[in-house]
C-alpha cells in the first residue's frame, strides 16, 4: 500500500507545484514508484512544470467520470522510470471532483505506487479539501512572510480536523514544514522571518528550507523539475528534503549567507 | 552587506521581521482558540448580545462565549460583564 502525500499551503504562489514536482521526482530518483496528481482542476500547471503538457490526453476528471481508464490517463515521465503524472482537467465545472470519485482513483493509485503525491490548489475550497482528505502525510509549503504563515496555520487546523484520519479518529496526518523562497541575507538584516521564527509559530517538524533561487524559474521555463538541476542550491535543498522525508538525518543547508571576504563586506559588493 | 547594514542589524528588536513575528503570534493564537468550535457560535454570540442589549447597554467585549470540550460533554461558558451603575 502506497503512501498518500499532500503538498498544501492555503496561500497561492508559495511553491506548491514546484515542490510537488521536485519531491515526487526526488522520490522516483531514489527508486520509489511515484505518481504526481494535480488537484488544481480548472488551472492545471503541474504538467507544465513537469514538461509533459503536450502529452496530456486524458485527465483526472476523465478517470473519475469513467471516460478513460487510469492507465490511459497516467503520463509516464521521459526521464525517470518510476515516475508518472496524472494531470488535472481544464474544466470550469467546480463540482467535477467528487469525494467518491477521488477516493476510488486514490485507492487504485495506492495499489500501484509507493507514493501518491497530491498537488493541492490554493485556498480551502473543494479541490484543496479533497487533495488533503485522504493524506497520510502533508508537506505544508510556507514562505517566510505573514500571510503565508497565517494561512499555513489555518491549513494545519484543517488537516487536524477535516481529513479522513481526523474524522475517523485515526492516527493524525504527519505534518512537515517546508520553508521556501528563503533569503538568509534579509533574515540577517531583520527584514524577513527566520526559520526559527516560523518553526516557533507553526510548531511542526521542519522538512527543509529552500533558498530563493534563480534555478527555480529556469527549471520551470524548461519544464524540468528543479531537483534535477543538482548543481543548483534549490535542487540540492530539495534533495535533502526528500532524504529527510524518507527518514534520513541530513543537516540543514543554505540557512546562512554565503561567506564573503572582509573587503567585500566593508564595501558592500554585490554577490 | 555594507558596514552600515552591519550596525543596523544589531537593532533586532525594532526590525520588521520581529514585528511580523509578534503580530503572527498574536493572530495565530487568537485563531487557534476559535478552532474546532461549532459554526453557530458567532451567530449565538451576536444574538445573545442583542438580547442583553434590550435591557442593558453593553459593548461587544463585555460578552464572552466559549465552548469547552471535556471528554463526553461540552460546556458552554457565558461571561457577561454588566456595567457599573
Amino acid at each position: 500500500m502506497g503512501k498518500i502525500l499532500v503538498v498544501t499551503s492555503g496561500k497561492g504562489g508559495v511553491g506548491k507545484t514546484t515542490t510537488s514536482a521536485a519531491i515526487g521526482t526526488g522520490l522516483a530518483q531514489r527508486g520509489h514508484r511515484t505518481v504526481l496528481v494535480d488537484f488544481d482542476v480548472g488551472l492545471r500547471n503541474l504538467d507544465l512544470i513537469m514538461g509533459c503538457e503536450r502529452r496530456v490526453v486524458y485527465d483526472f476528471i476523465n478517470v473519475i467520470h469513467g471516460e478513460a481508464t487510469l492507465n490511459q490517463a497516467l503520463i509516464k515521465d521521459k526521464r525517470l522510470e518510476n515516475l508518472y503524472v496524472l494531470a488535472a482537467s481544464q474544466t470550469r465545472d467546480k463540482d467535477a471532483l467528487t469525494q467518491e470519485g477521488v477516493e476510488r482513483v486514490i485507492n487504485e493509485l495506492r495499489e500501484q505506487f509507493d507514493y501518491v503525491v497530491c498537488d493541492s490548489p490554493a485556498g480551502i475550497e473543494k479541490g484543496a479539501h479533497l487533495a488533503m482528505y485522504f493524506a497520510d502525510e502533508a508537506i505544508v509549503v510556507t514562505n517566510p512572510e505573514v500571510s503565508s504563515v497565517r494561512d499555513s496555520d489555518r491549513m494545519l487546523g484543517l488537516l487536524a480536523s477535516k481529513s479522513r484520519r481526523a474524522e475517523e479518529n485515526g492516527e493524525p496526518i504527519r505534518e512537515h514544514l517546508l520553508l521556501t523562497r528563503y533569503h538568509p541575507e534579509r533574515v540577517i538584516k531583520g527584514e524577513m522571518l527566520s526559520v526559527g521564527d516560523v518553526e516557533e509559530i507553526l510548531s511542526i517538524k521542519l522538512l527543509g528550507v529552500i533558498p530563493e533561487s534563480q534555478a527555480v524559474l529556469k527549471a520551470s521555463n524548461l519544464g524540468v523539475p528543479v531537483i534535477l538541476d543538482s548543481e543548483s542550491d534549490a535542487g540540492q535543498a530539495y534533495g535533502d528534503a526528500v532524504e529527510r522525508l524518507l527518514g534520513g538525518e541530513v543537516p540543514h543547508r543554505f540557512l546562512e549567507v554565503q561567506k564573503k571576504g572582509f573587503l567585500n563586506r566593508l564595501f558592500g559588493a554585490k554577490a | 552587506m555594507s558596514i552600515l547594514d552591519f550596525f543596523r542589524s544589531r537593532r533586532q528588536d525594532t526590525s520588521t521581521a520581529s514585528m511580523a513575528k509578534e503580530r503572527l503570534q498574536i493572530i495565530v493564537a487568537h485563531e487557534r482558540s476559535h478552532r474546532g468550535q461549532p459554526d453557530y457560535l458567532p451567530q449565538l454570540h451576536k444574538e445573545l448580545l442583542a438580547v442583553i442589549r434590550k435591557y442593558v447597554a453593553i459593548d461587544d467585549k463585555q460578552v464572552q462565549v466559549a465552548l469547552e470540550n471535556q471528554g463526553t460533554c461540552s460546556i458552554l461558558e457565558l461571561n457577561i460583564v454588566l456595567p457599573e451603575r
